[in-house]
């Protein structure tokens, strides 16, 4: 187990350099001219080459790379011999001009509005679309099934930018339900948080949701028709210890594995929801990065992300080995 | 003709286990499956009955209907299934769920896929004890420690904490015999216990239900394609075909002197070391019809190669009847007796080698004229 869980960050460490290396080069193959970027409309050539040499743009590529890689472990400073030095402290993923600030300092700063969204639609889509799974499961055929994957499909199908604005019409701005988004902490004023993340909330998980609905219905159905259940019915268990304990352990097992993807990538940014409800989260930074141009940041995002999943993934695949007995990690 | 027009397997609710005129069909959107379609028979105490059928048969049907295990919201389930004076089919679903696991225990197929993947030995088993018994977790344990050094467990008290997974096909079937034995039932259903295991095992596995039988006087019902097992377990045998008993009789008198062409076919499709090796095993021809659309009359006729002797098409009109053709020996047939020993005779004769006349009577030369096809 030890053996493995090493080998595992081994790989981890492995592919995570391999990936930022990709990224890097795909970055800077890009037509666009960061350090033309550092200066506003005022701008010389001189500035603009002056730039380049502070940034470290001028190098080759692959010494980019290196300083990048560098700047992680041991942090650098940009134009050290020029007369305003710009600290990047460890781990530093670059520097935007664009904004002035350090990439690790945006995400960070931009992070928590995504990991609140991202936890509370989680929480919200588990609960309801695996309890309407197993419900449409134990009613197979009937209309309460028939009406769940109706409305799961409903709900697969709408786009959530349609479901985020329709929200926003009807339930800020015509009925006045709730106050117009804007986030602030939880720790800070949880009454408004709350108001600005239950619609979020809602719109992102109704999507995940209805796959989850599927999902736990067709795993339902599958373990319903399993052996095991069988002979557990034949001890003479009453139904509700033979679905609730036998049924739902192991019809519920793989939906772990969707589970910790999904939440992952959401960590990375919901994109739409964010930009819909003025979320200040790593998808609203990674729109106007990309807008801008602003390459450092993009940099930085791709990773993370990337550094989520691929961490979701060893979680999961840990906890696989935990809840069934019949997995050996070796 | 001289069938002897009293119908056989007369209702007895004073046997330990009687069923009586048992249907059970699904409605499908094909329409409807007559899994078991009239099914009769009774069982005491201590007696084995082999329940024996080609895959579609109605056997696993008919052991999961007496157990309750048929969903009654998928299915129709008439007659009566009547242990020791209950009749099961009329009972409510919660008053059936008390008797499984106590009074009537089954044990599956493949133990791998019967056992939960995700629990232990000792949790399956516990938990089997502690739903019908108001017993500690720890003495719930101690009976099943006890039960599995019964059934042959070399050092339960270690085993008893492994995974299904961990143990070999043999030792997961003794804990399925072991569960369904944890509460004592006077009735233990066995469907098809030795099929998915290798032949020495199956040998222990058998041995095992005798022995348990002799010890706790338990009824048996061993459901089976396996004519050997049949052989080796069974006081009685009940020959399925397309949801009925088409024979029924002692072992002795069934493997003796079988009667129904059917039966034939499974007993010349046997292969045996101590037979002639001049004949070819001698598979029944064609397939079992659908359950769905059974053919008119006899439902074994167009694979029967027997069905030209009988006069005025009484095959393809008229369902035979299941009668007494001898002391407790049930056939469904419309062959005269003479008939149905003569072509027993042959089929023996023929499986020694011994009669050539005899080979041309028990397997026409054109296997297609049985086809149904």
């Amino acid at each position: 187990m030890t053996s493995y869980v090493v080998r595992r960050l081994l790989s981890v460490v492995l592919l995570l350099l391999l990936l930022s290396l990709v990224v890097f080069l795909l970055f800077s193959v890009l037509p666009t001219d960061p350090a033309r970027l550092t200066c506003g409309k005022s701008c010389t050539p001189e500035i603009i080459e002056a730039n380049r040499h502070r940034l470290g743009l001028d190098l080759p590529v692959l010494q980019q790379y290196w300083e990048f890689l560098k700047g992680l472990f041991v942090g650098r400073t940009y134009g050290a011999n020029s007369p305003s030095p710009i600290d990047c402290q460890v781990p530093c993923l670059g520097y935007s001009f664009k904004r002035g600030e350090e990439v690790t300092v945006l995400i960070k700063s931009n992070f928590p509005p995504t990991f609140w969204l991202a936890i509370g639609a989680f929480i919200v889509w588990m609960v309801v679309g695996i309890a309407m799974g197993i419900y449409s499961a134990l009613r197979r055929g009937k209309w309460q099934d028939r009406t769940a994957m109706g409305v799961a499909l409903v709900g697969y199908s709408l786009p959530s930018f349609f479901l985020g604005l329709l929200a926003i019409f009807f339930i800020i701005l015509k009925w006045k339900v709730l106050p117009f988004p804007s986030y602030v902490s939880p720790f800070e004023n949880p009454q408004q948080f709350l108001q600005t993340m239950i619609l979020p909330w809602i719109v992102l998980a109704i999507l995940y949701a209805a796959f989850y609905v599927r999902l736990t219905r067709s795993q339902m159905l599958e373990t319903l028709g399993e052996d095991f259940i069988r002979t557990a019915r034949a001890k003479g268990l009453p139904e509700r210890v033979v679905i609730g304990r036998h049924a739902l352990r192991a019809g519920l097992t793989p939906i772990v594995t969707a589970a910790g993807l999904d939440l992952a990538g959401l960590l990375g940014g919901a994109i739409i929801i964010e930009a819909i409800f003025s979320l200040p989260g790593l998808g609203t930074l990674a729109i106007s990065s990309v807008n801008d141009a602003d390459l450092p940041v993009i940099v930085g995002i791709t990773l993370i992300t990337a550094v989520f999943i691929i961490v979701a993934n060893l979680v999961v695949d840990l906890l696989y080995a935990v809840i069934d007995p019949r997995v050996r990690l070796a | 003709m001289t069938l002897i027009d009293t119908p056989a397997a007369p209702f007895d609710a004073s046997s330990f286990l009687s069923v009586n005129d048992l249907r059970v069909q699904f409605p499908t959107e094909d329409g409807v499956v007559k899994a078991v379609d009239g099914l009769s028979f009774s069982l005491e105490r201590g007696r084995t009955l082999a329940i024996v059928g080609e895959s579609g048969s109605g056997k696993s049907v008919t052991s999961q209907a007496i157990m309750g295990l048929i969903n009654r919201a998928s299915a129709t389930i008439e007659g009566q299934v009547v242990l020791e004076g209950q009749d099961l089919i009329a009972m409510s679903n919660e008053d059936v769920r008390r008797l499984r696991g106590t009074t009537m225990a089954m044990i599956f197929q493949d133990p791998l896929s019967s056992l939960h993947p995700y629990y232990s030995i000792s949790r399956q088993l516990v938990e089997a004890v502690r739903v019908h018994q108001k017993v500690s977790k720890a003495d719930a344990r101690k009976q099943c420690i006890s039960m599995l050094d019964r059934v042959g467990i070399p050092s339960a008290e270690k085993r008893i904490d492994d995974f299904p997974h961990q143990l070999s096909g043999g030792m997961r079937q003794r804990v399925m015999i072991a569960m369904a034995l944890l509460n004592s039932p006077d009735l233990l259903i066995a469907d098809e216990p030795t099929t998915a295991l290798d032949v020495t095992v199956q040998a222990q596995i058998i041995d095992l239900l005798k022995s348990i039988q002799q010890e706790f006087n338990t009824a048996i019902i061993i459901i089976t394609h396996d004519l050997g097992v049949v052989a080796d377990t069974a006081d009685d045998v009940a020959v399925m075909y397309a949801g009925r008993v088409v024979e029924y009789g002692s072992v002795e008198g069934v493997y003796r002197r079988p009667q129904m062409p059917y039966t034939l076919g499974l007993l010349a499709s046997v292969p045996r070391i101590d037979r002639a090796r001049v004949t070819r095993l001698d598979p029944i021809p064609g397939t079992p019809p659908s359950l769905i659309a059974l053919p008119s009359g006899c439902a074994f006729r167009p694979r029967c190669t027997f069905s030209a002797e009988v006069p005025d098409n009484l095959c393809s009109d008229v369902r035979p009847d299941l009668v007494e053709a001898a002391d407790g020996h049930q056939v469904s047939c419309h062959l005269t007796p003479e008939k149905r020993l003569r072509n027993a005779d042959a089929m023996f004769a023929l499986l020694d080698g011994r009669s050539e006349a005899g080979v041309q009577a028990a397997t026409p030369s054109d296997p297609e004229s049985g086809d149904p096809a």
